[in-house]
């Protein structure tokens, strides 16, 4: 109970003094994983839409995948990145390896498959409802997928923000790749397995205090932004 | 000159599914104006036919051809469903959705709007969503969704089989406007009432096949088998 209580303090204290390290690192988080959001938004929003459209040989065995890239383990996805990245790996030239730029590659490719699969779940049964209307008006395949994301936004907003939840959340892919460089690639959950690491729970409680308190806002602001859960049924 | 799409040639059409013949062995061809009325018991096939006729229905075996390429054919046919499908948008943005697939500006297509909202009396409820619009509102402007693009030909499957007399009367009235303006129609219907209102020619159908093909005024008074005579006294068919 000490250290529930010596951690809401440390957090009060935290947020009120404004500490610069905790307004780098919370920033950096955001930068890495809003950023990281919308490209895995950008791909996964539009391949979710084609695959409830699309019918094509190996459609199943694309969903199967997908859905299963979903519960990808993000160290692995960290080490594979971080052998890719490294001075010896394909792209090691790029000399990308314990920069902001690494930790979004890989909370990309973390992010972009729970994106695809949610999007393709919830328009697949906007795809079955429009399926009739939108052939018997002979519409194009980029018309339809245009159709499906723009009358199915409020689910595929939905879609987004689990995968921002999961992507500010993630520490095991950016610690590897990122390296928890204090003042460089240093974010909340980095940080908070550091000091965990270094038996100080009361700021490590803290910062996950704070951790949370931006995962909720972010949401609370973008569905008021959006309207959603007022008024209409959608 | 615009060159009409009909007719449409329908030969040795059969729909089949998982083995079970559905519709056909059947020939037709769908030519002139007027309304061709689909009548016939549930599972003769009415709906499959105006499916296959319209392209959402790809025929087992046969041929399905209009006079002109089937993308032209398309462009110029509208479908009006038994359960009306709306949009997740507004009234005024579902309406517009077949000008705008079309590419017709968006400028010119709420003109062109603005004129069938009057036309079924949604006009307050322009920007409303139209999962507002109650059955015979949704139907009402499905029908407005389906003739806004002025078609050649347009198939209706059972349009008012889910509304109160009102509504009924209303979409009616909007189908003889639509047949006096040129338009082909081919509805299915189980009410006799309107078919005898509508029909200029009467495709009776059953267990999948053309059972019959007479004129409209001629069908109600003396119909050639006696399948469609005792349907049409009320019998059960089986």
């Amino acid at each position: 109970m000490n250290d529930l209580l010596a951690g809401v303090i440390a957090a009060v204290n935290l947020v009120i003094t404004l500490d610069n390290d905790l307004v780098e690192i919370s920033l950096r988080s955001l930068q890495v994983s809003v950023v990281a959001v919308l490209i895995a938004a950008v791909i996964g929003l539009p391949f979710g839409a084609f695959l409830a459209v699309a019918r094509f040989r190996y459609r199943r065995i694309a969903i199967a995948i997908l859905n299963a890239l979903m519960g990808l383990p993000p160290v692995v996805v960290g080490l594979v990145v971080y052998i890719l990245l490294s001075r010896s790996g394909p792209f090691g030239v790029l000399d990308l390896l314990f920069t902001p730029t690494a930790m979004i590659l890989a909370q990309v490719i973390i992010v972009t498959p729970i994106i695809a699969s949610l999007s393709h779940q919830a328009l697949r049964d906007l795809w079955y409802l429009y399926h009739d209307l939108l052939i018997s008006i002979h519409t194009t395949k980029s018309q339809r997928i245009w159709v499906l994301l723009r009358d199915g936004r409020r689910a595929l907003l939905t879609a987004t923000l689990t995968g921002f939840g999961r992507a500010i959340g993630e520490v095991g892919a950016i610690m590897i790749v990122g390296g928890n460089i204090d003042h460089l690639t240093r974010v909340l959950t980095t940080a908070i397995a550091l000091e965990v690491g270094k038996g100080d729970f009361a700021l490590a409680l803290g910062l996950g205090i704070v951790l949370i308190t931006i995962a909720i806002v972010i949401n609370l602001a973008v569905h008021s932004l959006s309207k959603t859960e007022r008024g209409g049924v959608w | 000159m615009v060159v009409s799409i009909l007719p449409l040639n329908l030969a040795n059409v059969a729909v089949e599914k998982s083995g079970k013949v559905i519709l056909g062995p059947a020939s037709w061809t769908l030519s002139s104006s007027g309304c061709t009325i689909v009548m016939g018991p549930n599972g003769a096939g009415k709906t499959t036919l105006l499916r296959l006729m319209h392209g959402l229905q790809k025929p087992t075996v046969g041929t399905v051809t209009w006079q002109t390429s089937f993308k032209t054919a398309s462009d110029k046919q509208s479908f009006i469903f038994q359960t009306p499908v709306v949009m997740r948008r507004s009234v005024l943005e579902n309406l517009i959705f077949p000008l705008r697939v079309r590419g017709i500006p968006k400028s010119a297509a709420i003109e062109e709007a603005s004129i069938w909202l009057k036309a079924v009396g949604l006009e307050s409820f322009e920007h409303k969503p139209a999962s507002v619009l109650s059955g015979g509102e949704k139907q009402k402007l499905a029908v407005a969704r389906a003739l806004i693009i002025k078609p050649d030909v347009l198939f209706l499957d059972e349009p008012t089989t889910n509304l109160d007399g009102a509504s009924t009367q209303a979409i009616e009235n909007l189908i003889q406007t639509a047949i006096s303006g040129g338009t082909r129609i081919v509805m299915a219907t189980h009410d006799m009432g309107q078919a005898r209102r509508l029909a200029s020619e009467v495709v009776f159908l059953l267990r999948g096949e053309i059972h019959e093909f007479t004129d409209g005024e001629l069908f109600f008074i003396e119909p050639k088998t006696p399948e469609a005579k005792s349907f049409l006294q009320g019998d059960i068919l089986l």
